[in-house]
């Protein structure tokens, strides 16, 4: 039998899970875009997905780094990315959902998921952005000035693409509805406040996330307007991603994301 | 390379009644060829020319957005985050390369739904060397080293084709080719030189797998192509697939040295007398198959790209029934 | 397969892009877009990867009136001024279309 390379351990503080909690969803939506490579329904559009993708995984690596130098083991983004279990990765559920294909587990997934994945998360990031420019953390507070600035032109063209489906044809605005219904009950977790919240609030680290409610709320209300979309009903739905316990879909993602890694210990690449 | 097609004996392509006035418009045509100059989207030119442009420039565009799959196929697993970012960035490239070259393909009169269609129905064809299958991770860095090695040295004299607009979709394209091959040798070059047996190995097998068909990528022997001096002219077909193959063998023979890989040859020896490397025989037999659509991946290939755009056909609907309503809505405001 | 309505495609739009004050707008190619908003961002994923400080003029080729090449000839159409001919204006017979 091949050996596998071990995995790591992360002495896991507030603060590392704080800053890998936006690390990490940028990483795994990062990983869910990487699919739709060749795939997207027109080129261009291709094209520009895969440039998101690739804002992404700059974001994420230049967190997962900082993240690593907090923790102070002297572990590398390389081995948080790639030989972390899963119940250390602090991703928003709502990152690692299908949103071009169905599983073997899971209902369809389609274009409309992934327009929709990228406003809803964008719109959250650039929120996250803004205030952690006034991190006390000069490094986290570099990371969002660059971040920032992406995201703006992320949101952009995802909200577009939302009025573009919403406004489009029966179809597409079947299939918006069809998504937002999928996917409404995971942005729950977007707000949710907790003890690392506070940790980071006290150390003037960042926001705590339910201050970013009402600005998302309002963000996502005006173009859901022009698209033609009605808010659903809250719910008490809660994903549970950020605190290291994923849903179904998590387990697939980082095997394959990994494999490669585990497949070859001491690989250099 | 992407005119392997083209290799094939054309229907009679030249049975035109032609009268005066266009006999003449083709010598000064002709004329403008031998000055050298550049042919323009609104200049005259001979129905063969605009026909076999189009089937060149759209085979090339096709190879582009097919070639995004097998490299795709890996942009999921890379092993660093470092190396995800070049594979994407790879693939974005090729397939801006592809549109690049839609485009160029487009001044001649095609949309870029009927080269799509003609792809899709199987009409159109595509390099034949994204017919194989990427089965490791070293897969991909061979590739980068030997296709895109192959694919530069197609690409270059294609900057200096008569046909203007594809010659500056050529330029800007072999701007954004250079850091293709180095960054998949470079990768190779680490797993050799740095990385573990297993690694070392994974490498090797990669290389078995992906140096004859890299041969194949430029064509069948001379001897049994056909290529009008017309379009060697016309500055749109390389001249020689036997001297081009010479040249990429005789640069990758001392690559794989630099990298510490055996090319599966055991025929490919240095000639002092003929100044170049020796090597085996091709099989032929293999590259017509491939090339007549059964290769290890044709089928899915084709399958993948009807996919998409099957599957994309909702979205495009949307984006242009959204336009006009916007487009009506301001015309009554 | 449906064949290639022309009027339900994405219309082509002509990119000129400005790399740095000073200079001029250079025509670099075209793509597809539904609208000229999503033209614009597309130009810049496409043609300029989003580099800093490049101006982008998109324009629909239908929208561009160019003047006859120098050396027209008889069989050249008047009426047509458009930047590239007409797609169904070279329909190809089947037959020979081996694209």
């Amino acid at each position: 039998m091949a050996a596998t390379a071990e995995s790591i351990r992360l002495q896991v503080t507030p603060e590392v899970q704080y800053v890998l909690r936006l690390g990490d969803t940028c990483l795994v939506h990062a990983q869910r875009l990487a699919e739709w490579c060749g795939h997207g329904p027109v080129l261009e559009e291709d094209i520009a997905l895969t440039n998101l993708a690739l804002d992404l995984i700059g974001q994420a690596r230049a967190l997962l780094t900082h993240a690593a130098a907090l923790e102070g083991q002297g572990f590398d983004e390389d081995q948080l990315a790639f030989l972390r279990e899963e119940d250390q990765f602090f991703n928003l559920t709502l990152a690692e959902l299908p949103m071009r294909k169905g599983g073997a587990h899971s209902p369809g997934a389609d274009f409309a998921d992934t327009v929709l994945r990228n406003f809803l998360l964008s719109t959250w990031l650039g929120l996250c952005w803004q205030r952690l420019q006034g991190s006390s953390d000069a490094q986290l507070a570099a990371i969002a000035a660059k971040a920032l600035k992406e995201s703006a032109y992320h949101r952009q063209h995802a909200a577009d693409w939302v009025v573009r489906l919403g406004d489009g044809t029966e179809e597409s605005a079947r299939r918006l509805r069809a998504a937002l219904d999928r996917v409404w009950p995971y942005t729950n977790e977007l707000f949710v406040h907790d003890a690392v919240d506070d940790a980071a609030v006290a150390r003037g680290l960042g926001p705590a996330r339910d201050t970013l409610a009402a600005d998302w709320q309002r963000e996502v209300a005006a173009v859901f307007n022009e698209a033609g979309l009605t808010m659903p009903p809250a719910s008490p739905f809660a994903s549970t991603g950020t605190r290291g316990v994923h849903g179904e879909h998590m387990g697939f993602l980082l095997a394959e994301m990994q494999s490669l890694q585990r497949r070859y210990p001491g690989g250099r690449w | 390379m992407y005119t392997q097609a083209m290799d094939v004996a054309p229907k009679d392509e030249r049975k035109v009644v032609r009268s005066a006035e266009e006999a003449a418009l083709e010598a000064r045509f002709e004329a403008r060829i031998d000055e050298g100059a550049f042919i323009e989207a609104k200049d005259w030119m001979p129905e063969h020319y605009r026909r076999t442009l189009v089937r060149q420039i759209s085979q090339h565009a096709h190879s582009e957005i097919v070639g995004m799959l097998p490299e795709g196929n890996w942009a999921t697993r890379a092993p660093t985050l470092k190396r995800k970012a070049i594979l994407l960035a790879k693939i974005q490239d090729e397939g801006g390369h592809g549109l690049y070259l839609y485009a160029a393909a487009e001044t001649l009169g095609t949309s870029r739904d009927q080269l799509l269609d003609a792809l899709h129905s199987g009409k159109a064809k595509y390099s034949s060397i994204f017919n194989y299958p990427t089965l490791t991770w070293a897969d991909i860095g061979t590739i980068g080293w030997l296709v895109d090695g192959a694919a530069i040295m197609n690409q270059v004299p294609l900057t200096r084709c008569s046909y203007a607009p594809y010659a500056r979709a050529m330029v800007r394209i072999c701007r954004e080719e250079s850091f293709h091959q180095r960054q998949g040798f470079d990768s190779l070059l680490v797993m050799m030189h740095e990385g573990t047996d297993a690694q070392r190995a994974m490498v090797q097998d990669a290389v078995n797998r992906w140096w004859w068909p890299s041969l194949m990528m430029f064509g069948p022997p001379d001897k049994d192509s056909v290529h009008g001096a017309q379009s060697a002219r016309w500055g749109i077909k390389r001249i020689s697939n036997d001297d081009l193959r010479q040249k990429f063998v005789d640069a990758t023979a001392e690559q794989a040295k630099v990298l510490g890989v055996t090319p599966p040859d055991p025929l490919l020896k240095w000639n002092e007398e003929r100044g170049h490397y020796d090597f085996g025989p091709i099989d032929w037999d293999e590259f017509w198959r491939v090339v007549g659509g059964n290769g290890p991946c044709n089928r899915e290939r084709l399958a993948a790209r009807v996919k998409a755009h099957e599957d994309g056909a909702w979205v495009r609907e949307a984006a242009l029934a959204h336009a006009r309503k916007r487009a009506t809505r301001q015309e009554a405001a | 397969m449906a064949t290639a309505d022309v009027r339900d495609e994405w219309p082509l739009w002509e990119v000129f892009v400005r790399t740095r004050a000073g200079l001029d707008h250079k025509h670099c190619g075209s793509l597809h877009a539904p609208d000229a908003k999503m033209a614009l961002q597309l130009a810049r994923e496409v043609y300029t990867r989003r580099m800093e400080g490049t101006s982008v003029w998109v324009v629909r080729s239908s929208d561009i009136t160019a003047s006859d090449p120098a050396d027209k000839g008889p069989l050249f159409d008047p009426a047509e001024d458009k930047v590239y001919r007409h797609p169904t204006f070279y329909e190809l017979p089947e037959s020979v279309n081996h694209m």
